[in-house]
């Protein structure tokens, strides 16, 4: 079963299936309400995917894409503030600034009455940003531990800056409070479903595009940028162009998810762009398998459908379990869930070839620094036997 | 076959190509300093293509420094020419993008990896972007005519991180020849092997040198020996003596940094 997976005929029949349960099973067993929280699942899932890129393959701790994700948030949310003033308010200013600020709308807030000039910001601010950093960072030749603390000061300062902007981006309240989308209005349960729709949709082309490029050329040299970075160099690649090349494609993804993020939960704020939510991206992808490609996604959705479901029960209890289960991931099984078939797969086959003369297997990595060390003997050899 | 090959017949040999106009790889005044430690100190090398130069001296006599300084990896005063291009003072990637190719004492191949990946990325830092976006369909025919080089055209499936040592160093010489170097520097590409092994590479040495610029830095004197064209001595970041292995070995200079009369046999890694 395993090589009819592997083939192309069998991605498009993954993919397919893929398709038909989001698209098509969910939307009809799932009541209006569950599907818009698994609509935002999906979100985290779309950032799971890049972070999956940059972290699984490309060795990039990013503990800090909530900045991306929190960009494309506060672009759509501004855009749907202006939007529902004009449409309902008249005036054209959003409710919160007449409350906290002069009553006028700051001059860069006023691009995004556009839906284009809003529909390109998503994608291109969080990339540009991505860029910059990226090049500023990789061409220093930061990497490693110092690369995952300055992308966490990052998400920091960030939701501090927001949380500063009481009058222009809503302080710590966030926006919220949005009435239509594109001229459609979000109280009607229809639009509610087009909205999980368009989440759906947007997840499965990212995970379309990160397949093509972890099977690229692009790809297999980003893992050997990930576990050789400075032989890389030596065949006359620059890494730091490589790496941030991927690092702009997660931030993409991670803007658009929080564009996303916005209609179908109805606010963001400095919390959910923070370091906490940053880390809780991570958490889902190190569970699912952070070198695969539907690991990150399973794992994003599975985790954030845990809190949901357990948080409510036990709000304090949540936490602690996160922590263990992200603990007891990175310390036994590095390469995610995703590696449990092929761990359980080598154990039965110590003992097959116990008498025969062994081979050499690889051991796995269990060391705490698994965290920020190229793995894993048990994603890669899939593609690299081709 | 209208690629061009990587293996043209011929021998290299002391002095290089003697018709046409040869490439050469010429390093005048080259000094390395780590806070004040001269460890290269206005070393002059000059080699051309076709000759097979093995670089010796005892430990610490910056045979290492003066590759790294050659390509990028430390900073480095002086000139290094290659065929008229200066490459001194040019990040790595520039340095390797114009010819110069290099291995390490430790080999250092992408262990989760194919062979086949390892060979196709060496031979690919000149790929637009399209064609690195997309998948690897093809096997390039310089890459295949380097696993056969390197003998390892039935491992191509393999995990780099599972060969022989020995087959881990020829991967490494493969992906110099794919990466389309008219300059190698080999950093101690036997340390480590057995004998056949070393055999096996002193052949392959031989057959690639002929047409390239090659540096070999090398303990083992019998290697040396058997191997060499010519021969450079670096002792103390200075060079002590030029020549053929005869000739350096009857240099009384070279017999007093060896300590032996018997030559450089004291010369162990």
């Amino acid at each position: 079963m395993m090589g009819l997976l592997r083939g192309r005929l069998g991605t498009a029949a993954g993919f397919t299936l893929g398709a038909l349960l989001l698209l098509g099973v969910a939307p009809a067993v799932l009541p209006v309400f569950s599907l818009g929280l698994l609509g935002k699942f999906l979100c985290f899932a779309i950032v799971a995917v890049g972070i999956g890129l940059a972290w699984g393959r490309g060795g990039m701790l990013t503990l800090g894409q909530g900045v991306f994700f929190g960009l494309g948030a506060y672009i759509m949310a501004m855009h749907m503030k202006l939007a529902d003033a004009s449409l309902f308010g008249g005036s054209g200013v959003p409710d919160f600034m007449s409350l906290y600020g002069s009553g006028e709308v700051p001059g860069w807030w006023e691009p995004f009455r556009s839906p284009v000039v809003t529909l390109l910001a998503v994608v291109l601010i969080p990339g540009l940003v991505a860029l910059v950093l990226g090049l500023a960072v990789f061409k220093r030749r930061v990497k490693g531990a110092y690369f995952a603390i300055l992308s966490q000061a990052l998400a920091a300062a960030f939701a501090v800056f927001l949380i500063g902007q009481q009058a222009t981006t809503g302080g710590s309240n966030g926006l919220s409070g949005f009435r239509s989308f594109f001229g459609f209005d979000l109280k009607d349960p229809n639009n509610k479903v087009m909205l999980y729709l368009i989440a759906a949709v947007v997840l499965l082309l990212s995970i379309a595009l990160a397949r093509q490029l972890m099977h690229s050329r692009f790809g297999e040299l980003l893992v050997a940028v990930r576990d050789q970075e400075e032989r890389v160099r030596f065949l006359g690649y620059d890494p730091a162009t490589i790496k941030t090349v991927t690092y702009v494609v997660a931030a993409v993804l991670a803007g658009i998810a929080g564009a996303l993020f916005v209609p179908l939960v109805g606010i963001i704020s400095p919390a959910d762009v923070g370091v906490i939510p940053s880390i809780a991206f991570l958490i889902g992808v190190a569970i699912g398998g952070r070198a695969t490609l539907l690991g990150p996604v399973l794992g994003a959705v599975s985790v954030a459908a845990a809190q949901s479901a357990l948080s409510s029960t036990f709000p304090s209890f949540w936490v602690y379990f996160q922590g263990l289960l992200f603990i007891l991931v990175i310390g036994f099984m590095p390469g995610g869930l995703a590696s449990l078939p092929s761990l359980i797969g080598r154990r039965g086959k110590f003992r097959t070839a116990a008498s025969t003369p062994a081979l050499p297997v690889a051991p796995a990595p269990a060391s705490p620094a698994a965290l920020l060390k190229p793995e894993e003997e048990a994603a890669m050899p899939e593609e690299a036997r081709r | 076959m209208t690629t061009p090959t990587l293996l043209p017949d011929g021998e290299p040999r002391a002095g290089g190509l003697r018709h046409g106009r040869p490439k050469y790889l010429e390093v005048r005044g080259l000094s390395v300093s780590f806070d004040g430690f001269l460890a290269v100190d206005n070393v002059n090398l000059d080699v051309v293509q076709g000759d097979l130069r093995f670089l010796i001296g005892p430990n610490g006599a910056g045979k290492t420094t003066v590759i790294d300084a050659i390509t990028g990896l430390v900073p480095a005063t002086g000139s290094v020419n290659h065929t008229g291009t200066e490459i001194l003072g040019r990040k790595v990637h520039q340095v390797a993008r114009l010819g110069v190719g290099r291995t390490f004492q430790t080999a250092s191949v992408f262990e989760n990896l194919s062979v086949l990946q390892n060979l196709d990325i060496a031979a690919g830092a000149g790929r637009g972007p399209l064609r690195m976006l997309r998948r690897r369909k093809t096997v390039d025919p310089a890459v295949e005519e380097a696993l056969e080089i390197i003998g390892l055209e039935g491992a191509t499936g393999k995990m780099a991180g599972i060969l022989a040592h020995g087959q881990k160093q020829w991967l490494e010489i493969g992906m110099l020849l794919v990466q389309n170097s008219d300059v190698l520097l080999l950093d101690e590409p036997i340390a480590g092997m057995s004998q056949d092994e070393r055999g096996e590479t002193g052949e392959l040495l031989r057959r690639i040198a002929a047409s390239r610029i090659t540096v070999v830095v090398e303990h083992d004197m019998d290697f040396v020996r058997e191997y060499a064209t010519s021969v450079t001595v670096l002792a103390a970041g200075k060079v002590l003596s030029e020549g053929s292995v005869a000739q350096v070995q009857a240099d009384k200079k070279v017999q007093d940094v060896y300590l032996g009369s018997s030559g450089v046999e004291a010369a162990g890694a």
